[in-house]
């Protein structure tokens, strides 16, 4: 996985490269032995005077050993190299190959040291605080959907009380309605009773003295006939009669 | 410094100059070193700059920041576990030091300081001791237990023991050469092209339109470059985190 397909195929690129390279090489006799340090005194080809300034005597031993280190002395080691095929990555005759690593450990180092010391740090921070804040407020919205529920619920439960206290107060209204009709209705019916009575007395009573009457009036009727008939008065007997012939027809009684 | 007598010169890009005058010569400082040191501004612009405001809600260079920082911070808890999060600094400088090096080589008249053996072989090694360091500060002679897997029969030691030590010591070199071959291999191609461009389009107006075709490969290599200067990057991390991995645990 971690290795590009194509770097075979390149690093034959380069190979063939290097290798088309090799005829132009061929051309010179020896490559110089890749000492690193070119003799100050053996002229470099072409380079010598430009790079090499006239120095005073007194200078000498110092210029001496500024010129081994001379631009020109990294150029002309690098061009022997390069007219050699080989490639600069391999000169080691080259002083900077090595002193590149040097360096290369003296900056990343001091890479590392800020990366764990001033780079990282305040990112790892900024990262914490949202994650804080993004946690805190998730929970405001937990608590807020619950604090929204439980007021729903509080809401379904006063309606639901309310309703309930309606139902129960139209219930005792119309009980009271129907205890209020019913009282009426009982009032009512007592004081028809009480009328139905009284005309029932009042009847009886009409009727006791209508039958008085008839009684009477038979009587009379009777003791008038009988003494036209046959010529006796007898009062009492008449009324006997009488009273026993209605008492037979279960009227007289009354 | 392409097209030399009308000859194609690729290697030449990778020589060492030194630079910053007499001081420079005199400690060996190179144009690589200058890049190198580049590379870190860079980076520590990137993350003092960009988290400047340590906003919760981030500007473009803050997410750029905080996108490096979770990746590396992903391959690494990813690859060690959470006991890796010591070593996350370094591995983090790891891979923004090659990636780095990888995006400004790329840049016209820059240098390619990770197209130098010299330079991945370097890193390779400090990522070898780091790891051989760790795995026997955490585990001491046991360590060596490593070189020989548990319940494999005793006789094959002599067989096992050297094959794994010298996978184990094959590392650095794998690590090294893949960075380099890579770099080298694309930068090549790129002056290779560049060159073709200038040669072809030397040769008159037919010229001019025949070094179109070179340019297209050159645009291409560009952005395929682009694809392997992070890949690159991003192979050296992750396995630096497998090798920490196996320091830490021990397979």
């Amino acid at each position: 996985m971690t290795r590009l397909p194509l770097a075979p195929f390149w690093t034959a690129c380069a190979l063939a490269l290097l290798l088309s390279q090799a005829p132009a090489s061929a051309q010179h006799v020896t490559a110089p032995a890749p000492t690193g340090r070119v003799q100050t005194n053996a002229p470099l080809p072409g380079q010598q005077g430009e790079s090499v300034p006239v120095q005073a005597d007194s200078d000498r031993a110092r210029a001496v050993l500024e010129a081994n280190r001379t631009a020109a002395e990294y150029q002309h080691a690098a061009r022997e190299a390069a007219d050699a095929g080989g490639m600069p990555q391999l000169d080691f005759a080259n002083p900077l190959t090595i002193a590149q690593v040097i360096w290369l450990f003296v900056i990343f180092g001091l890479l590392v040291f800020l990366a764990a010391h001033y780079l990282l740090p305040p990112v790892a921070e900024v990262l914490e605080t949202r994650r804080n804040r993004i946690a805190a407020d998730l929970d405001a919205a937990r608590d807020a959907r619950a604090g929204a529920e439980a007021a729903e619920a509080g809401q379904r439960d006063s309606t639901a009380r309310a309703r309930a206290e309606a139902q129960a107060s139209i219930a005792a209204a119309a009980a009271a309605a129907q205890a209020d009709a019913a009282k009426r209705g009982e009032a009512l019916a007592e004081r028809l009773n009480a009328q139905i009575t009284e005309a029932e007395t009042r009847i009886g009573a009409a009727r006791d003295a209508a039958m008085g009457a008839l009684r009477e009036a038979a009587a009379d009727a009777a003791g008038a006939l009988v003494q036209r008939l046959a010529g006796i008065d007898d009062k009492a007997a008449v009324d006997a009669a009488v009273a026993r012939e209605l008492a037979a027809r279960n009227m007289g009684a009354a | 410094m392409a097209a030399e007598g009308k000859t194609i010169d690729a290697l030449s890009q990778f020589e060492l100059v030194p630079v910053l005058g007499p001081i420079g010569r005199a400690v060996g400082f190179s144009q690589s070193n200058a890049h190198m040191l580049l590379a870190v501004g860079l980076i520590t612009l990137l993350f003092v700059y960009g988290m400047r405001h340590r906003a919760i809600i981030p500007g473009r260079l803050q997410s750029a920041a905080e996108m490096l920082y979770e990746f590396v911070e992903g391959v690494v808890v990813g690859q060690v576990g959470h006991e890796g999060r010591r070593y996350f600094p370094f591995v983090f400088a790891l891979f923004m030091f090659v990636l780095f090096g990888n995006m400004l080589g790329l840049l016209p008249y820059a240098f390619t300081y990770t197209s130098h053996i010299a330079v991945t072989f370097g890193l390779a090694i400090l990522v070898f001791l780091v790891t051989t360091v760790v795995a026997l500060a955490l585990h001491g002679r046991k360590f060596f237990g490593y070189f020989f897997p548990e319940g494999a029969p005793l006789w094959l030691a002599p067989i096992i023991i050297p094959v794994e030590v010298v996978s184990y010591i094959s590392r650095p070199v794998s690590l090294s050469i893949r960075l380099f071959a890579n770099m080298v291999a694309g930068h090549v191609m790129l002056k290779v092209f560049a060159t073709f461009i200038v040669l072809i389009g030397s040769l008159g107006a037919v010229g001019i339109f025949g070094a179109a075709l070179p340019l297209a490969v050159n645009v291409a290599l560009i952005g395929f470059e682009i694809l392997v200067a992070f890949l690159q990057a991003y192979v050296f991390a992750i396995l630096t985190s497998i090798y920490l991995h196996d320091a830490v645990h021990l397979h």
